[in-house]
């Protein structure tokens, strides 16, 4: 394959108030090449493929398309398509109520009077040549998600793009139907088209891609060919870290305790959406689970919390067997969990900062036994000055708190259940330094008052200030536990890659 | 510092409620001028030799009663599920059904009977509610599909109890709550919608209900994570609607002293839904006043009332009351409030209040 360019960005920028969310990035795709667009959260990647797609407009740079004469301006979702940029995204953007192939034509523009038998023996020839496993007149719906995501993809092919850009694609499919896309996704580059491939899965980036670019906080790391950056050196890249960098984590004392009494215990627990998995917890042991975003740490912990449907496995608490399955019989049983969503899963937005703080307990308390008045203020009162909750009152809707704030009144929430296991899921996600800061304090303190506390943070310096052992996982497994001498970043990092490096 | 607390929930408070209480404030003075003498209230002797209350202000709230209650269960619906049951209105004739048929069966009507004939379509209520309540919350159907179901149905199945008849009853027990206690001089439907509210309070002062709907219907997910089970939140709150079907069931059928399984209440579900919504409650879920949803009941009676005072024909009622609400509803959207909220910037509280009378006339 010639090496033709067949999308070029250069010095793109994009500001949003507050957050310089692209810094002069470049970005080439080729005729005929899969590229890989990898960066942790917040490297720019969506802000980028928004550029492109036409759904923000950028502060600076520029864009050349292959076949479209000059600069390319793309103000619109619209002007992308017309330009020969297509995007299926993670989630189906089609109709599940009609079928294939009106899927396959619909809002084209081609007029109102479309014959039917004319554009079902188009999408049939499609489907064919592209070896997608759909008929014309099925109704998309009783198709499988994957083969939804090729119809979708079929449809970008017939109005032919030249830039495919799949975000987040396999997500939700199993191998089987990775597998089926990839195939797709060979296919389509055979025939001279540009696929930019954005996922967080490492492995499937080395089965099917040709080069990789790299962002990260908004800036371009670079742009590398396969054979050229294993896998380690790219988890370096996008954390940021150099894997020479010896990490000096002095001034804490990491307490091993795992000759301590064990709080909890778990053998081969498994939910809907984590797979079975092996997991004990020491008193007063602080642990963490790392691994990419999709990695699954957040699944494996909402098992333990019974947030998901629990499909099996053996629960101790204390030593003592226990039936885990819904949130309220792990709360019952003394865990705590905050969840990765703060807005999503956490707050309750139009109630105040103190239904807030007082919901577990009230909870945990039971249905008959409302807290009276004095003490609801009595536990607000002592809880936001125990953590500084900066509110006007505890009458304050905690939707209007800033997002550190409302973490706060999460954590107080939990506090006041006094745990014997607290959850911490990205406790400190979105949240300014300073409190960053207090929350890794208060997780050490809460550790030498013997509770448990499991703490996952997409930072790694974070984590290996405040934990004692890690867990690391990947594409849904744990690959490897830390403890001692281990708990450097390089070694992180080798686990997190995996393959020869560890 | 409190005390500006203090100020600014008070404002909060009468934010809500600020939409009931302008129109009933606008109803009265319209009125007012309209006939000075429209809420003079007088006592009289009725037929059955009381003496008792009688005016224009009486049989208002005397008449709301039913939507009354019925808009304390619809106000907790909403809370929780973000929907509203329009099937209230079938549910309540086959529960006076159920009332009717006890009544008629007993060999003598006694106070025992009518408490055990209630009791009865109290139950049968309560299983209706369920049944809207777990497609709701079970099967996660939409409240006013699923309810759409007993709103289909639900007055022929009042029609197969009593045989396809209108039967009557006549005791001096049921024609008491229709109407007067002997020796009381206020309507008893009235009394009965003052034990409700009591009840209702006393219900939200010694369980967590109040809190768990509020989270249910603000944040499902995050109330799961909290331990609250959400289906059961759902379902109970429909519970709780049928409990004040049977109620409204109830007051209807003793007023008339007979059930007319396709008269008895109709479209009152209409009527309870606009109740909450005047009372300021978001019908899409979350927070709720009852006391809004009981003034919104109000309101609408009043209005009723006054447009039959004016000598507004049956059929154009509906056409009044129409453009009334759309005002109503309109002032009390939120892109009217962010407006005046704008317009009034730091003189909230009084300020808020005053130019809302101004708008208002």
């Amino acid at each position: 394959m010639p090496n033709e360019t067949v999308l070029t960005m250069r010095g793109i920028s994009k500001q949003f108030p507050g957050v310089r969310a692209l810094n002069k990035v470049d970005f080439t795709l080729r005729k005929g090449e899969i590229h890989a667009l990898m960066g942790e959260n917040g490297a720019g990647k969506s802000t980028l493929i928004k550029v492109l797609t036409g759904v923000y407009g950028k502060d600076a740079g520029t864009i050349w398309i292959d076949g479209v004469e000059g600069e390319a301006h793309i103000h619109s979702p619209q002007d992308a398509q017309n330009a020969g940029i297509a995007t299926v995204y993670q989630e189906i953007t089609l109709c599940p109520n009609l079928t294939v192939a009106e899927n396959m034509y619909i809002g084209r523009g081609e007029g109102l009077l479309v014959k039917r038998k004319d554009y079902e023996k188009k999408a049939g020839e499609i489907l064919s040549t592209l070896n997608i496993p759909a008929r014309p007149k099925q109704q998309l719906a009783s198709c499988s998600l994957a083969v939804q995501q090729m119809v979708a993809i079929a449809r970008a092919v017939d109005m032919n793009c030249k830039v495919l850009i799949l975000d987040e694609p396999t997500s939700s499919l199993d191998d089987k139907e990775v597998q089926m896309l990839f195939s797709l996704m060979r296919d389509l580059k055979s025939r001279g088209v540009g696929i930019i491939f954005v996922t967080h899965f490492l492995e499937q980036v080395y089965e099917v891609c040709d080069r990789i670019t790299v962002l990260r906080n908004g800036e371009l790391v670079g742009e590398y060919v396969i054979e050229d950056l294993p896998q380690v050196q790219l988890v370096s890249l996008m954390m940021g870290k150099d894997l020479d960098e010896l990490n000096n984590m002095s001034g804490f004392e990491r307490k091993d305790k795992s000759a301590a009494e064990v709080t909890y215990e778990a053998e081969n627990l498994s939910s809907e959406a984590s797979k079975a998995f092996d997991f004990r917890i020491h008193k007063g042991e602080v642990n963490g689970f790392t691994g990419l975003l999709g990695s699954g740490r957040s699944e494996s912990v909402r098992a333990i919390f019974g947030a998901d449907k629990v499909t099996g496995g053996k629960v101790k608490m204390n030593g003592k067997s226990v039936h885990i399955t819904k949130p309220y019989e792990a709360m019952k049983n003394g865990i705590g969990y905050l969840p990765e969503d703060r807005k999503r899963d956490g707050i309750v937005a139009d109630l105040s900062v103190r239904e807030n703080i007082i919901l577990a307990l009230q909870v945990m308390k039971g249905f008959f036994k409302p807290l009276s008045r004095a003490d609801m203020e009595k536990f607000a009162d002592e809880y936001i000055s125990a953590l500084s909750i900066k509110t006007a009152s505890k009458d304050t809707l905690v939707g209007s708190l800033s997002g550190g704030n409302q973490q706060k009144v999460i954590l107080a929430r939990w506090l006041l259940t006094h745990p014997d296991y607290l959850i911490l899921d990205e406790p400190t996600r979105g949240i300014d330094i300073g409190t960053k800061l207090e929350i890794q304090k208060l997780v050490l303190k809460l550790a030498e008052e013997n509770v448990s506390v499991t703490f996952i943070s997409s930072e790694i310096e974070e984590m290996l200030r405040t934990c004692s052992r890690l867990i690391v996982m990947r594409d849904r497994n744990i690959v490897g536990e830390l403890t001692g001498d281990q708990l450097t970043q390089t070694q992180v990092m080798k686990t997190i890659a995996g393959g020869e490096a560890s | 510092m409190s005390e500006m607390k203090k100020a600014m929930k008070k404002s909060g408070n009468i934010g809500q409620l600020m939409i009931p209480l302008i129109a009933f404030g606008l109803l009265i003075v319209f009125n007012l001028i309209r006939d000075p003498s429209f809420f003079s209230i007088e006592t009289k002797l009725n037929n059955t030799g009381n003496t008792v209350l009688a005016g224009n202000l009486i049989s208002i709230i005397n008449g709301a009663s039913e939507l009354a209650v019925l808009a304390i269960g619809m106000t907790l619906v909403t809370a929780a599920c973000g929907g509203q049951d329009i099937s209230v209105g079938a549910a309540a004739a086959i529960a006076g059904s159920v009332f009717v048929k006890i009544v008629r069966g007993a060999a003598d009507v006694n106070g025992l009977t009518v408490i055990l004939a209630f009791l009865a379509c109290c139950v049968v209520a309560m299983i209706f509610g369920s049944f809207n309540g777990m497609l709701v919350s079970v099967f996660r159907i939409q409240p006013m599909i699923a309810t759409l179901i007993l709103y289909t149905c639900g007055r022929s199945i009042a029609y197969w109890i009593n045989g396809g008849a209108t039967p009557t009853i006549s005791s001096p027990i049921t024609s008491a709550i229709g109407s007067f206690i002997p020796g009381v001089p206020i309507p008893t439907p009235v009394i009965i919608v003052a034990v409700m509210v009591i009840l209702f309070n006393l219900l939200f002062r010694f369980t967590t209900l109040r809190l768990y709907t509020q989270a249910v219907g603000i944040n499902q997910s995050a109330a799961r994570l909290n331990g609250i089970n959400t289906t059961m939140i759902k379902l109970l709150s429909f519970i709780l609607l049928g409990v004040c079907v049977s109620v409204a069931g109830c007051i209807g059928v003793c007023r008339l002293q007979l059930i007319n399984h396709e008269t008895l209440l109709l479209d009152i579900e209409m009527d309870t839904i606009l109740a909450v919504a005047i009372g300021g409650n978001n019908l899409g879920g979350g927070k709720f006043r009852i006391s809004g949803s009981i003034l919104g009941a109000y309101v609408i009676q009043m209005l009723t009332t006054t447009l039959y005072a004016m000598k507004v024909s049956s059929t154009d009622v509906k056409a009044y009351k129409a453009i009334v609400i759309i005002l109503l509803v309109v002032i009390g959207s939120p892109v009217v409030k962010r407006w005046f909220t704008k317009k009034m910037g730091n003189l909230r509280g009084a300020g808020l209040r005053r130019a809302g009378a101004k708008e208002g006339v």
